[in-house]
C-alpha cells in the first residue's frame, strides 16, 4: 500500500458555540486523489484552512511525512512540501504569470535575502517558472499580468503555482469553481496527470469531475466525516445519500 | 522596471548635476537644491517602505531626526571628522528603526500608521526636552562635518555634489533592492499577503529589514540636513515633516523611486514659491495636497507617462 | 513626593484621560466602522475650543457658549465630511493620511488667520471657579472636578447608547464586520454619518471644557489628536469601553509620569540632570507603555475585530 502522506486524528473546532469541525480523522496517500465533498456548510473549507495553517484547530493532530506540524504556520508548511491553491483565486495581480509562478520557485531555490540581482533575469527560476505554466497550458500568457487574465486561466495559473512549488501534498480547494465547461474538463484531465506525483486532498461540488477523478472520497456532513471509501462505495451508501436528500446534485 | 523606465530619473540627475553652471549657481539656488535633494533622498528611502512593502510610515522624519542629532552629539563633543559622523548618523537612525520597527513591524494597515506616528513622536518630545543639545530652541553647529581635517563640506559646490552623490547612489540601491529577489517578496507580501505565506514565506523578518534599510538611508538624509542647515532643532522631528515626507512620495507616484524624488524637488519648490509669495501659504497648500490626493492619482511621473 | 502631590497629579490625570477619551471615542468608532483614518480629528477639538471662546466671547455666558458650540462644532463637522471626507472613504489609507493631513495644515492656519496666532483666553466660568477642599491642605480647582464629572458622564452616555439601544448595537457591528451590516440591508452611510457627527461635537465639546484651562491656539489639537491614537492602539480600533480604559491609562502615565520621573531621578544623579534625564525619560513613557502593551498584544486591549 502506497505510504500515507497527510493524516488527520481528531480534529476538532469551534467558532463559539458553533463546532464547524467534529472529530474529524481522514488520510492521503501517496499517489491517490482523496476528495472531499459534502453538503454545504458541512465545514470543508475550515478544514483546508486548518491543514494547511491558517487556522489553528481546538483539539486533534496533523501530521505530514511523519512530523506533527498542527503548531506549525502556513509558511513552514509550505516550505515543508505541502501546498494550497485557494478557492478566490489568489494570485499577485501585478505579476504575470510567470513572475508568479517564479516566485514559487523562489520560495524554495535558496535564499531570498539576495539584494542586488535582478530576479526577473534569473534563468533558473524563470525555466522552473516556465515548466509550472507549462504543465497547465498557460505557457503561452506567460508575459501577460495575472490581473489581465481570464478567470479560467487564473484558476490554470493558481495550480501551476502549486506544482511550481513542487510540493509533496497537494489541498485543492474547488479548483473548478466559476469554471465553464470546456475550462473544467482541461482541468479535470491535467489534475488527473498530478496524481502519480503527489497526494492529493481535493474539495469540490462538482460531482461528475469528483467521481472522475477520486481514488477515494470521504463525505463531511456538520463537520463529521460521515464516510470513508471509494466511489462506488460512496454511491452505494445510505447515509451519504440521506446527508444529501434534499440538495441538488450537481448534474 | 528595466530601460525605458530609466531615462526621467536620468535626465533628473543629470539637470542636477548641470544646474549650478546653467544659472542656478548662486547660494541661495544651490542651498534650495541642496534641501530638494537631501528630501529626495528620504523620499526615495521612505518610498522603499511604502510603494514596496506597503509599510505607510508616519513616522520617517523621526529617521532623518536620528542622523541630525548624532551630527549634534559629536559636534557637542568637538568631533566632526565624517569618518565618524557619517557612519554615526546611519547607525543612530538604523538602530532606531530596528527597535521601533520590531514592535510596529508585527502590527499591519492603520496600526502601522498609528505606532509609526508615535514613535515618531517620541523621539520628537525626547530631543525637545535634552536641553544639553538646545531643547526645543535647537542647536547650532559649530561647524560642518570635516574631511580629515578639511572644511571641503562648506564650499557649496562641493556640498552640491556630495549631496547627488549621495542620492544617486541611495535611488540605486532603492531601484536595486526592489527587482531583487528580496523586493520581489515584498511587492508579493504588499500585494497579497496570504499568497506570500501560502508560498512559504514569512514577510515579517523582510519587511524589518526593509525598514532598516529605510531608517539608515534617512539617518543618511538627516547627516546631510545638519550639514546643509548648520542647525539642528526638535522641528526636523515633527510628524508634519514625516507628513509631507509621505506626500513628497504619493506626489511623484509609486512607479518606481525616481517618483518620490520628483515629489520631493516638485515639493520642496513649491514650499519654497509659496511660502514668498503670500504670509499664509498653508491656506494654499493644504487644499493643493487635498486636490493632488483627490485627482493626481499616479503622481506626476503618471501625469508625464499619460501626457 | 507627598500623598497630596500624588493625588493631585492623579486627578489631573484622570481629568486629563477623560478629555482624552472624548477625542478618542469619536475617532476609534469612525475608524471601526467605516475604516477611515481621521487625522484632522484633533482639529475638531481645536474648532471647539475655538467656537466656545468666541461664542463665550459674543454672549457674555459661559454657559451658551458652551450649548451654541456643540451644535455648531456638529456643523462644522459634518461640512467637512461632505467636503472632503467622503471622498476618502474608499480610497487607501495612505490617501486618507495625507488628505486629512492637508485639512489640519489648512484649518491651523485658517484660524491663525482669522483669530491671529496668539493664544485666546477663555475664563473660567464664576459658578465653577475657585477650590474644592478635598484634604487636609488641598484645595482641588472646582473646574477641573467639573470636567472629570461632565467626561464621566459623558462616558456613561456614551456606554448606555452604545450597549443599550439599537443604533449602538448597529454600531458595534459595524465596528466589528462593517460589510456584513451592510449587506444586512442597513444604511451603513447614514449610521456613518451618525458616528461621525457624534465623534466631532464629543471632540469639539472637549475642546469647550479644555479652553479655560489650556491655551487656545493653532494647532492646539494636533498633540492630542497623537496620544488619541496611542489611546486607540492600547484601547483596540472600534472599541468604545478600550478606548475608555485605555485613556485613563494614558492620562494618568503622562501626567504622573511627568511630575515622578524628575524626583526619581534625583535619587541616581544630581538636580539639573534628574530634572534633564527625567523630563526625557517623562515624554518616553507613553510610548514605552504603549510598545509594551503591544509586544504582548498586537491588536490592543480589547480589539472590536476578531
Amino acid at each position: 500500500m502506497a505510504e500515507t502522506l497527510l493524516a488527520l486524528h481528531g480534529l476538532r473546532k469551534s467558532f463559539g458555540g458553533l463546532l464547524v469541525t467534529d472529530d474529524v480523522t481522514l488520510d492521503v496517500r501517496q499517489g491517490e486523489i482523496h476528495a472531499l465533498i459534502g453538503p454545504n456548510g458541512a465545514g470543508k473549507t475550515t478544514l483546508i484552512h486548518q491543514v494547511s495553517g491558517t487556522l489553528a484547530p481546538d483539539a486533534g493532530r496533523i501530521r505530514f511525512l511523519g512530523e506533527d506540524i498542527t503548531t506549525l504556520s502556513m509558511p513552514a508548511r509550505a516550505r515543508r512540501g505541502l501546498a494550497r491553491s485557494f478557492q478566490i483565486t489568489s494570485v499577485v495581480p501585478s505579476f504575470s504569470a510567470l513572475e508568479n509562478a517564479a516566485l514559487a520557485v523562489q520560495a524554495r531555490r535558496g535564499s531570498s535575502l539576495r539584494f542586488f540581482r535582478a530576479a526577473s533575469r534569473e534563468a533558473a527560476l524563470n525555466a522552473e517558472a516556465m515548466d509550472a505554466l507549462a504543465e497547465v497550458g498557460l505557457d503561452a500568457r506567460a508575459a501577460t499580468p495575472a490581473a489581465a487574465l481570464s478567470h479560467g486561466e487564473r484558476r490554470q495559473l493558481e495550480i501551476a503555482i502549486a506544482l511550481a512549488m513542487q510540493p509533496r501534498a497537494l489541498l485543492l480547494d474547488e479548483p473548478l469553481a466559476g469554471t465553464g465547461p470546456e475550462e473544467a474538463e482541461r482541468l479535470i484531465r491535467l489534475l488527473s496527470g498530478l496524481r502519480a506525483r503527489y497526494a492529493v486532498l481535493l474539495v469540490e461540488h462538482d460531482m461528475q469531475a469528483v467521481f472522475a477523478l477520486a481514488d477515494r472520497i470521504s463525505v463531511l456532513a456538520q463537520g463529521r466525516v460521515i464516510a470513508t471509501g471509494t466511489p462506488d462505495q460512496i454511491r452505494a451508501d445510505a447515509a451519504v445519500r440521506e446527508a444529501y436528500l434534499g440538495e441538488d446534485e450537481a448534474a | 522596471m528595466r530601460n525605458p523606465r530609466l531615462w526621467l530619473p536620468l535626465l533628473v540627475f543629470v539637470a542636477l548635476a548641470a544646474a549650478p553652471f546653467l544659472g542656478l549657481g548662486q547660494g541661495h539656488s544651490l542651498t534650495l537644491l541642496a534641501r530638494g535633494m537631501i528630501f529626495g533622498l528620504a523620499a526615495v528611502s521612505l518610498m522603499l517602505l511604502v510603494g514596496g512593502a506597503g509599510l505607510v510610515s508616519l513616522g520617517h522624519a523621526a529617521m532623518m531626526g536620528m542622523g541630525a542629532y548624532a551630527v549634534v552629539v559629536l559636534d557637542h563633543a568637538g568631533l566632526t571628522e565624517a569618518w565618524m559622523v557619517f557612519p554615526a548618523g546611519i547607525l543612530a537612525a538604523a538602530l532606531f528603526a530596528l527597535l521601533t520597527g520590531a514592535i510596529a513591524i508585527r502590527t499591519s494597515g492603520v496600526h502601522f500608521i498609528m505606532i509609526t506616528l508615535a514613535f515618531g513622536q517620541m523621539a520628537f518630545f525626547t530631543t525637545s526636552s535634552l536641553a544639553v543639545y538646545g531643547g526645543d530652541d535647537g542647536y547650532t553647529l559649530f561647524s560642518r562635518t570635516e574631511v580629515f581635517g578639511a572644511r571641503w563640506l562648506e564650499n557649496r559646490l562641493v556640498f552640491h555634489f556630495v549631496c547627488l552623490g549621495a542620492l544617486v547612489a541611495c535611488w540605486a540601491l532603492v531601484q536595486t533592492l526592489l527587482e531583487s529577489r528580496f523586493g520581489r517578496v515584498l511587492r508579493a507580501s504588499r500585494e497579497n499577503e496570504t499568497r506570500a505565506r501560502a508560498l512559504g514565506f514569512n514577510p515579517t523578518p523582510y519587511r524589518l529589514l526593509a525598514y532598516v534599510i529605510a531608517g539608515a538611508m534617512g539617518g543618511l538624509a538627516g547627516v546631510l540636513l545638519a550639514n546643509a542647515t548648520e542647525f539642528v532643532a526638535p522641528a526636523y522631528l515633527a510628524w508634519q515633516r514625516s507628513g509631507d515626507l509621505l506626500f513628497m512620495v504619493i506626489l511623484g507616484g509609486l512607479a518606481g523611486p525616481h517618483g518620490a524624488l520628483v515629489g520631493a524637488l516638485a515639493f520642496v519648490l513649491v514650499e519654497e514659491w509659496l511660502s514668498h509669495a503670500m504670509e499664509h501659504w498653508r491656506l494654499v497648500f493644504g487644499p493643493l495636497l487635498i486636490l493632488c490626493v483627490f485627482f493626481l492619482r499616479g503622481g506626476i511621473v503618471g501625469l508625464l507617462r499619460r501626457g | 513626593m507627598n500623598t497630596t502631590l500624588l493625588l493631585v497629579q492623579a486627578l489631573n490625570g484622570l481629568q486629563f484621560g477623560v478629555l482624552l477619551f472624548l477625542v478618542a471615542a469619536g475617532l476609534t468608532l469612525v475608524f471601526g466602522v467605516m475604516d477611515f483614518i481621521n487625522l484632522a480629528h484633533g482639529v475638531q477639538y481645536m474648532v471647539g475650543a475655538y467656537l466656545g471662546a468666541t461664542l463665550t466671547a459674543l454672549t457674555g455666558s459661559f454657559w451658551l457658549g458652551l450649548l451654541l458650540a456643540l451644535p455648531a462644532a456638529l456643523v462644522f463637522g459634518l461640512v467637512l465630511e461632505f467636503l472632503v471626507f467622503r471622498h476618502l472613504y474608499d480610497r487607501d489609507h495612505l490617501s486618507q493620511v495625507l488628505a486629512t493631513f492637508g485639512v489640519i495644515l489648512f484649518l491651523n492656519e485658517g484660524v491663525k488667520v482669522v483669530f491671529g496666532a496668539a493664544p485666546m483666553q477663555m475664563p473660567v466660568p464664576e459658578l465653577l471657579s475657585g477650590g474644592v477642599p478635598l484634604m487636609d491642605g488641598l484645595l482641588y480647582p472646582t473646574y477641573r472636578l467639573a470636567i472629570l464629572a461632565a467626561g464621566l458622564a459623558t462616558a456613561a452616555l456614551l456606554w448606555f447608547l452604545v450597549e443599550r439601544t439599537r443604533a449602538g448595537m448597529l454600531v458595534r457591528a459595524g465596528a466589528t464586520n462593517a460589510p456584513m451590516v451592510a449587506a444586512l440591508g442597513v444604511d451603513i452611510r447614514r449610521l456613518f454619518m451618525l458616528v461621525f457627527g457624534f465623534g466631532a461635537m464629543l471632540a469639539g465639546f472637549a475642546g469647550v471644557m479644555a479652553a479655560p484651562i489650556l491655551s487656545v491656539e493653532p494647532g492646539m489639537g494636533d498633540n492630542l489628536l497623537i496620544l488619541a491614537f496611542v489611546v486607540i492602539v492600547i484601547g483596540g480600533i472600534g472599541s468604545v469601553r478600550g478606548a475608555f480604559i485605555a485613556a485613563l491609562l494614558v492620562g494618568l502615565v503622562e501626567t504622573i509620569g511627568r511630575g515622578l520621573m524628575p524626583d526619581l531621578m534625583r535619587l541616581f544623579m544630581d538636580a539639573s540632570s534628574a530634572r534633564q534625564t527625567g523630563a526625557a525619560l517623562a515624554s518616553m513613557l507613553v510610548y514605552i507603555v504603549m510598545a509594551a502593551i503591544l509586544a504582548f498584544r498586537p491588536a490592543g486591549l480589547f480589539p472590536a475585530r476578531a
